[in-house]
């Protein structure tokens, strides 16, 4: 299986073909509904997306004694109509379940940047390739919080490459 | 005690959802889809061991009591419910998905539950929380079909739901049918299928055939695990009927994916 790591350059996006498997190390983002909305309405002082990977997941509370808890992905196409502003932002890749809509696949192609799928329904499963959690902004969100996680060989499909080709 | 199944539900997959999965992945010729139905049951092992939740959507918790008539219950039974699905969210570690208020959305907690109450003949009661997933829950489906539509049109509307469910909600899916009833009463029973065992076939003649001839034809639909083909894409089809009016025929669909959690206890 191939494997990639963040920060995600030109060439390692340019090499990432549809249906591909591959395996991820490095750092992503975690941001769902409200943490796309609020982000785009309000900003976040000293968080950019430029050049990273935002992972749609709102993990289950942290169990004694665990690095995090349940920690799958949730459906890509609710965060669908700010993905654009994001990728225009610097956003490089998106890691989520399901399907896009058309402006999307069109801004990933526009700006180079790529849509991982990973196992849905399969948060504890997932939740051992976490190495370390730190919350990066809007606690008060609660499970919708912007949180860094550092992750090892994180299990990837490419949903939708660089060039536009989308799995589904 | 509600605490406890909220737990359960939650850590340990259903046997029957478990079996269902071993014997779907023993079926599957697709290398992908075999890839991934490992991967669900490896998730559901780790789960349980780790005791960890098996999904990070822990569902809404909706809870459903049978009392029977000999029962005289003392206290405030929603009010318990709702203690119980606080304690069992907490000692659980489960996510707290539920808004207040669901225009102004606000801090998320873990309740209210949605309780249906029902009164049944016998001496016990009997209580299961089924936390439902949101992504297959935002896939519902109604429609009020005329009395005289045909069988290939109702066939047709619960095979476009779950289409239009496709990658979305996590296939494979159990999809609960409610047929029948009211608009309300439909989606109840609807939401009531997933409670029955994977396996199990309607009472009904007409229901149970319609179940068959659906799961075939769901599975032909090659949209599969993570929709990423293979002929895995639903695990059952459980329907259950109710008497109706004669100028209407209701019919629901209420999708849950693969992680189809619910845990009953008997008082």
């Amino acid at each position: 299986m191939k494997k990639i790591t963040t920060p995600l350059d030109e060439n390692q996006i340019r090499n990432l073909k549809v249906g591909e498997m591959v395996s991820l190390s490095g750092v992503v983002y975690t941001a769902r509904d409200q943490a796309h909305k609020r982000f785009l309405e309000k900003g976040s002082r000293g968080f950019s997306w430029k050049g990273q990977v935002v992972y749609y997941c709102g993990p289950t509370r942290k169990p004694k004694g665990k690095i995090i808890g349940s920690c799958g992905p949730t459906t890509s196409s609710r965060m669908d109509s700010f993905t654009p502003a994001l990728l225009a932002q610097g956003l490089k890749g998106m890691i989520g379940k399901g399907r896009r809509c058309k402006e999307v696949i069109a801004a990933i192609k526009k700006y180079k940047a790529v849509y991982f799928l990973t196992f849905s329904g399969c948060g504890a499963l997932l939740s051992e390739y976490v190495r370390k959690v730190t919350p990066v902004a809007y606690k008060n969100l609660g499970p919708e919080a912007i949180l860094k996680l550092e992750v090892k060989d994180f299990p990837l499909i490419v949903g939708i490459d660089s060039r536009g080709n989308s799995v589904y | 005690m509600v605490a406890d199944l909220c737990v359960e539900a939650n850590h340990v997959l259903r046997p029957d959802v478990s079996l269902a999965l071993q014997k779907a992945l023993a079926r599957e010729t697709n290398k992908r889809a075999r890839g991934i139905l490992g991967a669900i049951i490896a998730n559901a092992g780790v789960a349980k061991r780790e005791k960890l939740a098996i999904c990070q959507d822990t569902g809404f918790p909706v809870v459903f009591v049978e009392i029977g008539n000999g029962v005289c219950i003392l206290g405030d039974l929603k009010e318990e419910i709702n203690q119980g699905i606080v304690n069992g969210y907490k000692k659980g570690y489960l996510r707290d998905s539920i808004v207040r208020d669901p225009l102004l959305r606000g801090a998320s907690g873990f309740g209210p539950a949605v309780i249906h109450v029902d009164i049944v003949k016998g001496d016990c009661a009997r209580l299961t929380v089924l936390p439902k997933g949101f992504g297959c829950e935002n896939k519902t489906q109604l429609k009020m079909f005329n009395p005289t539509a045909k069988l290939d049109e109702i066939k047709k509307f619960i095979i476009e739901a779950v289409k239009s469910a496709g990658p979305d909600a996590c296939p494979p899916f159990v999809v609960g049918v409610g047929l029948g009833g009211t608009a309300d009463y439909t989606m109840l029973l609807a939401k009531k299928a997933l409670l029955r065992k994977l396996g199990a076939r309607s009472s009904e003649l007409g229901a149970r055939k319609l179940e068959q001839d659906l799961l075939k034809q769901i599975n032909r639909l090659n949209i599969g695990p993570m929709g990423l083909g293979g002929k895995t894409t639903a695990l059952a089809v459980n329907i259950e009927t109710y008497p109706t009016h004669i100028a209407g025929l209701p019919i629901a669909v209420n999708i849950s994916c693969h992680a189809l959690r619910s845990a009953t206890a008997i008082l």
